[in-house]
Order: C-alpha cells, then structure tokens, then sequence
C-alpha cells in the first residue's frame, strides 16, 4: 500500500488528484471566508463583523483548521510549480504558430499565470490583515495602530471592521484588491470543474451541472468579495 | 465544382533528421484546384521538388481516408487543419483561399521526436499499448461470444472509445502535450466491458506509468484534445481513467 | 503438375480439417522455444498469426512499413465480417456461408479451402469478443446482425462502419501484449526488400529500416508473408498508398508461384475522379446500396445537374437490367453496368465517369413513415423532407458527411455521384491447404494468397479471412513444417545466402539511383495504372490486353532509362521506397495482363467482352476454365504457367443469374 500511495502520488494523474483536492478545499473556505466578511452588510458599525471574527481568531479548531489552510494553499502552489516544470519540459520545441483559442478557453490555459497574481494579491491580502491579526494577538506590543477594540470581546485586542475601513479608504488597493478578484474568478472558473474530473468525475447527466454550479459560485464569490472594497471604500457601510 | 484554382504560399518545417535543426521553408505553389486533399496538394509541390532534383518533404500519410491515423501535421496551428472531426488527409483544399499563407508543422512533443520533416517518432504509443491495452486471451480459449451479455450503452461507449485512431492529435494539440486522452480512450475501450474488468487495475496502473515515463505532460483539463480529436473521443474517457486510477491505487 | 500440391486432406468435406487438426504433426513445447518465425505484414492476418504463434511460444519476428501495427490497411474495412453463427435463427448454418462464397466466387475457389474457413469463421468471432472487440449489439446485449452484399441470411457482424479497424485493433492488442511479454520483436518502419533461401527452404528475410535506410538481414524457421493485396498496381484504388507487392513479388521471383494474378474486384460504389492530382480514391459502403436508387440520364451527354433532371428522363438501367435485385446486384455486376453506360456517353458529373447514387425516393419514403409514426395527418412536402433526412442520417450519417466532405456537395440535396475502382485483388501467392507457398516454408496468409475467394469475393468475406488464416489456421498447419524443423538451429546472418541476398537487394537500389533520369516514380506509376485501367480493368479483351503488354514492356523499359530518386539510400527516403514498389508493379501488371488474356472466359471480377451472353452478361467457360492458373517466374519476365484442377464434390457450378 504505501509503495503503491508513493507511486500514486508520484505519477501524473496523482499530482493532479491533489490539484483538485487542494483546490476543492480552498473553495469551501472560500465560502467561510465570504460569509464572514459579508457579516459587514449588517451595517451595524462591523458589530457582527468583529463577533464572527474574532469567533475565528480564537478558536482552537479554527486556528488547526488555519493550519491546514496554510498547508493546502503551500501544496497547491508546490504541486503546480512540479507540475509545470514537468509540462513544459513535454514540448522543447514550441510551435511556430499556434491556433489554440478554438479549442479551449484562455483561462483554462492560463491556470499558472493567474495562480501566480493570485499568490501575489495574497502576499498583498495577508500583508494587509493576516499579519496585523496576528501581530495584534501574539505580537509583543500587540497593538497595532488603526485597531480600535471594543469592550466586551475577551482575547480581541483590537477593532477588525475598523482595519476593514482603513485599508479600503486606499483607492490603489481596492484596485489591487478587485484586479485580484478577477484572476480569482477565471482561476475559480476552470479550477472548480476541472477539479471534478480529475477526481473522474464526469457525466453526461452531471457535468452541466457541475460546470454550472461552478460558473455560478465562481460569480457570486468574487462579486460578494468585490463589493465589499467598493461599499467601504465609498462609504456605504457604516 | 471547381471553383477556379489557387496559389498559396506555404511554409513547411523542414529538418533532415532529428539530431539536426530545422526550420520553416517556404514554397510557393501554383494553380492549386480546390478539389484537392491536402496531401495531394503535397504531392503536387513535391513533383515540383523533384523536378528541380531536390527532396521531397516527407511525411506521414498512408489510407488518405481518415482511419489509419498515420498523417500528422499542424497546419497553421491547428492539429489536422482548420476543420473539426477530420485528420489531415481529409482535409481539401476548398477550406483555402486563394492568397492564403499555410504554415505546416509536425507534431511537437518530447514524446514524439521529429524523424525527419514532418514524420515524427510516435514508437511511445506502441509501447503504452504494451503495457496493458490488451484483454490476456489467448487464441482458441474464448466462450461463444452470445455467452457474455453486454448492455448496448456499454457496447457502444467502449466502441465510442476504441474509434481513437492513435493520431497523436490530442498530443500535438495539448498545451501540455500530455497523451491523456489516448491512454484514456484505451483504458476505457476495455474498462467499460466486462470482459476487461478482470485486468482493470493493472492495466490503467502500468499504462499510466508507462506514458508518465515516456515524458507526456500532464492533463491540465483543458479539453483541446477533444476538440481536436478526428474521431471526437469525449473527455469523459479521461475522467474515466482517472477513477480507475484512483480506485486501483486504493484496492491494492 | 508435379509441381502443384494442394494438400488437400483426404476425406469428406466437413471432416477434413476436424481430421487434419487431430493427425497433423505437433512440436514439442520446448522446441518452440527454439524455432523463429518472420511474420511479414501486421493487418488482421499478420497480427494474428504472429500473436497466436508467439502465444503458442514460437519466438516471432514481425515487420511492418507503418509506424504502428494497427495502421495496417485492414484497418479501412468497413462493412463487416461474416459467420456462420446462425444467431439470428435464420437456417444460416457452416455449408451456407460456405455455399455462397464458392457461389460468390463464380466456382473459382478450393472446396476444402472455402469450407475451412467458414467452419472457422464462428471462433473468429468468439475470439473478437472475447478479446473485447465492440461489435454492434442489440438492446439484450446480444450480438447484431446485419445482412451484407445481397446475401438472404443476416450473418454480418460489424462495428458500426468500422469492422476493420475494430477487429485489427483487436488483433493489434493481442499482439502488443505478446511484445510487451517479450515473445514478439516488432519492427515498425521496415519493409521486406526479399526473401533469403537456403537449400531451397525460406530462412529469412532482408529488410530495409525506412528510418536509416540500413539493410538488415533476418533469419527465421519459417517466413509468413501476410502483405495484403495488388491493387496499387492500377495507381488509383481504394487501398492505401503504401500497398504494395514487393514481398509478394520477391517471394515469386525466389520460387512462390503467382495464383489468378488477374482476379480484381472493382467495388461499384467509390467517389469518383475529380482530376489529374487524384491520389486514392475512397470507398462508399456498400450498404448505401439499400436506399439508393443508380441511374444515369436518358439522354446522352446530358451537362444538367442531378436535380433538374426529371424523373422520366432517368434511367434506373440497374433496376431497369435486373428486375429481380435491382440495386442489389453484386459487385461486380454493378460496377460493369455503371462503365457500360459511362463508355456509351451517359455518364454525369465534370468528368463524365460517374453515375448518379440518388436518395430523394428514400427521403421521401421514409419521411412519409416517420410522418405515420408520428401521427402526422397530409404532412406537408417539406415535412416529409426533414423526417427523411433525419432517418438517412441516422442510418448513414457518417457516410454521407464523407462524401460531402471529399466532394463539397451536399448528398441530402442533390445525388451523389459514384463510379467503380479497384478493391481488392482475390490473387496473390498460390499456397497448398497449409497456406505454404511453392517455397518450402514460406507461408502466405489473408489477402496476398490467392486462397478462398475465387474470381470474386463477397462482401465481409475479407476481415473472415484475414483472421481464420492468422488466428486459426496458420498455428495448426505451420506445425506440419516446423515439427521436420527442430533440428535446425538458428542460422547466423553472416551465412553466405544472406550475404549474396543482401548484395542484390544492395545492387537493384543503386541502380535506380543511378539511371538519374528526368522523371518521377509517380509519373510512371500514373501511367502504369492508366493502362491497367483501360485495357485490364472491368472490362477486358484480347486486343486491348495484348497492347497493353506491350506498353508495360515499355514503360518499363523506360522506368529503367529515365527514373529519377532523389535523394540518398541511406536516409529515410519515400521516393526510393516508391520507385522499389512501382518496379515491382511493373513487372506484376504484365503478368496480370497475360493472365487474364490466357483466361478467355469471364468469370467473377474478371470480364472477359468475347466471352458474354446475348444480354451482355458474363459467360463461364467450365469445361477449360476450371482451374487455378498458377504462374511460375522464370526470369526475365517469363513465366511458365500451371494448372491446379478445380474439383467440385460437392457444390455444382451454375451460371449466376440476377434477372
């Protein structure tokens, strides 16, 4: 068996099998994160907000579960890297001209390219409000300047929707930010279908519907992430 | 239904053999009636070659009615041409104008060598073949063949999967120039019988170490082979073997 | 006839091969080990043969020209593959499928031969299956039937309208799998230039690497020979270009005697020619025959299209000459009729050498039923229309979208255009009832031997034959000859046999490269075909046969002169493997010709105009006719010519009628 789950993940249909794996298990922390966020549309001046995040920052299973994430995105990023060393070595001699739109989507050929702005938008995003979370909980002053805690919130330093707002007051970063949510989109568009497939599944009465359902998490993900830069940015939520 | 003749430029990779470089020669070619295939188009330029005493441009062709997957060229980036569901050989001329620019390629792959011109090396197929695409029975020992009832759905996808004709379409067509939807169309021809549920895991098994050995890329899900494929083999073939896959490396 | 063995075993017919298989001489398994067979060709006889051999535990050698095994021409079948299963419970039965293809054959084929095969036709099929060949089934899950060519009983079996390329495929993974076991050495690339004789026994062979260009030298017990068939001789047919008859012809100039070299089939339903750059021409199926209603205009030289000709001024001649099969008459009876009123100036089409396959009466005929099932009450012309269409799409879809796709017109909208070309060729090598030719240990297996089919082969007989020699019969009956060989132990490749073999090989490939002429190997090869067209194609006569010896002398001679090869010998070269082939056609094309002026009567495919009835139909000639003319190469283009007797014991010659 374990020679067998060596080899299974060492050849190219296992590799990809943890493409999919990964990428199936940050989409549905997509959905977490998403509705996390969305908690801003109370317009509750981020009461809910901070509650559910600060539900997130201390709990243990949360915080296993973070590890994981971490772990998942750093194997996603390696798996590709091999995989694309890999690929690109399969043709040494490039094709003088090539006709590929007619047969496949830009997108789906670009997986790398977009995963690679993806990886720097969250360089960017963790820079933004990972770290300071972080720093606000663990570090040594544990203070970080434009946090603002409430009472009443055992273990939360400081004030997250407050960060929220400053960070998006930023015209250039609600641009980055919604620059990345666009290569997350097409990223999610090939990457939620192509996930089931590599794990075999695909069927005549099932795959529309998958690749629907993708189409349609793929949107409703990336515009409920989108509108939140721009609400706070131009002051709708409150 | 001629439709009056044309000139066309072409631009042909050419390249003695494999240890040496090559590059895209252009030809000008005359008078070309558009009732013609494209590899009769070929003949016509390489009569013209041999007329100047130089040599011909070789490549691979054989049936010229589309079954026996030997022709091979990308034609100004497409695998088998501008039109769909169709190899090289069935290709004419009337999917020209008069005017057109026509750059023809050999198949790319690290698995595919150039032999020479547009004739590459596809020896890597056969030796996937090896591996598994095959149900062990040996001459003489089969039952009546009414012995062994198989749904008609399952007869006529295992057939659906074995019209690939072993082109190297999809490999050529592939951004990654992985040979999945070959293996897979393989794999599932047999899976889908009863039959060839017997070796099911040692055959995907091997077969996909084979073909990862023989330095395809991998499937990046893109569905280009599918697209171009002559025969149209479906993706779900690949989906297919990738079950198999996973469920062979789980049971043993 | 000292000379002329068949072989045949003694006893009634249906007992001789059960008795044969029980009495002939085996080899112990641990001499196989040691006994090497050269298979030459990898179609369904080759692949089979060389994968049933090597499962026996012979060590196999086999060569092929393509790039794979699996891209052998059997691979372009289309229709389907008979067997005497009797599945569809229609009193088909061994001596039926048997009956009519010495029938089909115009009485020109072995009994013992014939009535082997189709008692071997039903393993075939269990084989396929079992080796996990798609052949078509119906809803149950049992196999499907089709009736083929005319036939009364349904004992097809097909694979949509790729039998062929199943069936190999099957044949090919049987093969792969001995190859990946390491009992098989397959040499894909390589073409058989001639055969290496030792002591008047075949024990090798010299090859050509078609990627270095390198000579090889290859020793074997035994040589199979499974090469397919000639029709490339006539430059335009429906086989594929790389068809040839080198290791046919090789093997006939080292001893192998040249059975009915001019036995053709012309298959009636082909695209026709649309110019000078014509290459190959493809085949229709056959089945389009069902629907399809052939007629020409009444008028002559009529220049309007299909359509605007109305329905009294069309000639249906197939319908109008043979009231009882119409359409369905067989090959070559159709493919006659249709040069009859092309010569007579009632051909359509840009060139003129085309007939018209129409649709429109199908169309409408199953439009009005689709309409009935429909419960469609006065539909409308247009309705009825779009109904027909969708069942002659279902029924003939691809077919219809290859002719489209070669042509550019649309066949639902205006009749398809067909003209007969050349198919299959039922000549080759003679052999004995072991399938060995007149060369001690050398075999030949499916379409290269002259063997089952007689003067015409019947629909789906080709695919039977191909495999029952490979798969069936070859693994009995080499054992007759190998069990006298277990004591000769490998000869090395350095013995002098092989040497002097190679040197000719060597030296007939410089010459060509040394005539330096002017023109190209197509160039002879095109005109070559020209005259085996006109004057030893569907229709032949003394005179025209006579000239066209004489112009074949001299295009050979001019072959010899002004031959251009460009190129090195020693590189992948596909002018030098074209001018090797075309030499060969030369030669061969002759001998056909003089074949079918020695057979003055007509019979099967081969149409002799001096000997016909009064209606114009082929007229056999029993009484002198009923033999195998068998040719021995005596050098320099001459040949001697053999008889092998035809016996019949059991079927009674009749004149085929299908008034």
């Amino acid at each position: 068996m374990s020679n067998s789950s060596s080899s299974f993940l060492k050849s190219s249909l296992g590799k990809k099998f943890i493409m999919g794996f990964t990428g199936l298990f940050l989409i549905s922390f997509l959905v977490v994160h998403v509705c996390i966020n969305a908690c801003i549309y109370f317009n509750d001046n981020g009461e809910t907000f901070n509650m559910a995040a600060g539900f997130m920052a201390n709990n243990i299973i949360i915080k296993v579960v973070e590890v994981g994430l971490f772990l998942g995105i750093i194997a996603h990023i390696v798996q590709a890297l091999v995989i694309s060393m890999h690929n690109s070595k399969a043709r040494p001699q490039k094709y003088a001209v090539q006709n590929q739109a007619v047969s496949s989507k830009w997108y789906s050929r670009s997986m790398g390219l977009l995963g690679t702005l993806l990886l720097m938008f969250l360089i960017v995003h963790l820079a933004n409000f990972w770290v300071p979370t972080k720093l606000a909980l663990y570090g040594e002053n544990a203070k970080f300047v434009g946090y603002n805690v409430p009472d009443g919130f055992a273990g939360m330093k400081e004030n997250p929707f407050e960060a929220l707002k400053t960070v998006f007051a930023n015209p250039i970063i609600v641009t980055v930010y919604l620059l990345g949510l666009v290569s997350l989109f097409y990223h999610l568009l090939h990457g939620f279908q192509s996930a089931f497939q590599s794990f075999g599944l695909n069927h005549k009465n099932y795959t529309p519907f998958i690749k629907s359902l993708g189409f349609w998490y793929s949107l409703l993900i990336c515009l409920l992430f989108a509108s939140m830069p721009i609400t706070l940015f131009l002051g709708l939520i409150k | 239904m001629s439709h009056g003749n044309m000139n066309l430029t072409l631009k042909i990779w050419r390249q003695n053999s494999g240890s040496e470089p090559g590059q895209l020669v252009t030809y000008p070619v005359k008078d070309i009636s558009p009732d013609m295939s494209f590899l009769e188009m070929f003949d016509v330029l390489n009569e013209q070659l041999v007329a100047k005493n130089e040599s011909p441009i070789v490549f691979d062709h054989d049936c010229r009615e589309g079954i026996c997957g030997m022709c091979s060229m990308v034609i100004n980036g497409r695998a088998h041409g501008p039109k769909t569901g169709i190899t090289t050989c069935q290709l004419h001329m009337r999917s020209f104008k008069d005017g057109d620019t026509i750059v023809v390629e050999p198949w790319r792959a690290q698995a595919f060598p150039v032999i020479k011109d547009l004739t590459v090396d596809r020896s890597s197929f056969e030796r996937i073949q090896a591996k598994g695409g095959f149900i062990s029975v040996n001459t003489g020992t089969a039952q009546d063949a009414n012995c062994l009832p198989i749904p008609k759905d399952d007869a006529d996808a295992s057939f659906n999967a074995a019209a690939c004709i072993g082109c190297g379409a999809c490999v050529a067509t592939c951004k990654n120039a992985s040979a999945m939807l070959f293996v897979a169309a393989k794999v599932s021809q047999f899976a889908l019988l009863p039959q060839g549920k017997v070796e099911a895991t040692t055959r995907v098994k091997n077969m996909v170490a084979q073909m990862d050995a023989e330095g395809f890329g991998s499937c990046t899900n893109t569905s280009a082979c599918e697209v171009e494929c002559p025969k149209g083999i479906s993706l779900e073939n690949i989906a297919r073997m990738n079950r198999e896959y996973l469920v062979a490396n789980c049971v043993d | 006839m000292s000379k002329l063995d068949s072989k045949i075993p003694e006893g009634n017919l249906e007992q001789k091969w059960t008795k044969y298989k029980s009495s002939v001489a085996l080899v112990n398994p641990s001499n196989k080990r040691n006994l090497e067979i050269i298979v030459v060709g990898s179609g369904l006889a080759g692949a089979s043969a060389a994968a049933s051999l090597a499962e026996l535990g012979y060590k196999v050698k086999v060569f092929c020209y393509q790039d794979s095994a699996r891209r052998a021409h059997s691979i372009a079948a289309q229709g389907g593959i008979n067997a005497a299963k009797n599945y569809q419970n229609d009193g088909d039965s061994v001596y039926r499928l048997f009956y009519d293809t010495v029938k089909g054959g115009d009485y020109r084929a072995r009994e013992a031969n014939v009535y082997r095969l189709a008692e071997v036709s039903n393993n075939i099929i269990d084989q396929c299956v079992a080796q996990g060949v798609p052949l078509a089934r119906e809803y149950g899950g049992m196999l499907s039937n089709r009736s083929f060519g005319g036939t009364q009983v349904q004992r097809t079996f097909y694979a949509a309208g790729q039998t062929g390329q199943q069936l190999l495929l099957g044949a090919y993974s049987a093969l792969q799998r001995q190859i990946g076991l390491g009992t098989v050495d397959m040499f894909t690339r390589h073409e058989m230039l001639d055969i290496v004789k030792i002591d008047d026994k075949a024990r090798g062979i010299i090859a050509r690497d078609m990627v270095t260009g390198k000579l090889e030298r290859h020793f074997g017990h035994a040589v199979l020979l499974c090469t397919g068939g000639y029709g490339n001789v006539f430059y335009l047919s429906t086989n594929a270009m790389g068809c040839n008859a080198t290791a046919a012809w090789k093997a006939h100039k080292k001893g192998a005697f040249f059975g009915n070299p001019c036995f053709t089939q012309i298959h009636p339903t082909c695209v026709p020619v649309s110019g000078d750059h014509q290459s190959k021409l493809t085949l229709m199926s056959e089945s389009l025959r069902n629907d399809g209603r052939i007629w020409v205009p009444k008028k002559q030289g009529d220049t309007r299209k299909g359509n605007e000709i109305p329905e009294e001024e069309r000639d249906y001649y197939l319908e109008r000459r043979y009231p009882a099969f119409g359409n369905l008459v067989p090959r070559d009876v159709a493919s006659r009729a249709a040069k009859e009123r092309c010569d007579e100036g009632y051909g359509v089409g840009a060139s003129k050498m085309a007939v018209f396959l129409d649709f429109k009466a199908a169309i409408e005929r199953f439009g009005k039923t689709q309409a009935k099932k429909m419960s469609i009450d006065n539909p409308s012309p247009q309705q009825i229309k779009e109904f027909g269409k969708q069942v002659i799409e279902e029924k003939y879809g691809n077919l219809f979208a290859m002719y489209e796709q070669i042509t550019g017109e649309n066949p639902y909208e205006v009749p398809m255009r067909i003209y007969p070309a050349v198919h299959y060729t039922m000549g080759g090598l003679w052999v004995d009832y072991n399938l060995m030719t007149t060369v001690q240990g050398l075999y030949c297996l499916g379409e290269a031997n002259f063997s089952d089919h007689g003067a015409n082969r019947l629909g789906a007989s080709a695919l039977m034959q191909g495999l029952a020699d490979g798969y069936f019969v070859i693994p009995y009956t080499i054992g007759a000859y190998l069990s006298k060989e277990i004591a000769v132990k490998p000869i090395p490749t350095t013995h002098e046999a092989f040497a002097a073999t190679e040197k000719e090989v060597q030296e007939r490939i410089d010459k060509l490269f040394a005539i330096k002429g002017t023109k190209s190997v197509d160039h002879f090869h095109k005109k070559l075909g020209k005259i085996m067209w006109d004057k030893c194609g569907m229709a032949r006569e003394e005179k025209g046969l006579r000239e066209a010896i004489q112009e074949i002398r001299a295009l050979r001679e001019e072959f010899w002169k002004d031959l251009r090869v460009t190129g090195k010998p020693n590189e992948m070269n596909p002018e030098l493997e074209k001018a090797c082939r075309v030499a060969d056609f030369l030669e061969l094309g002759e001998l056909m010709c003089m074949d079918a002026l020695n057979r003055s009567e007509s019979c099967g495919g081969h149409f002799r105009v001096e000997s016909q009835t009064e209606e114009g139909e082929a007229k056999r000639n029993d009484d002198n006719f009923s033999y195998v003319a068998t040719w021995e190469n005596k050098g320099n283009n001459t040949y001697e010519l053999h008889k092998e007797d035809l016996i019949f014991d059991v079927v009674h010659p009749s004149q085929r009628s299908y008034k």
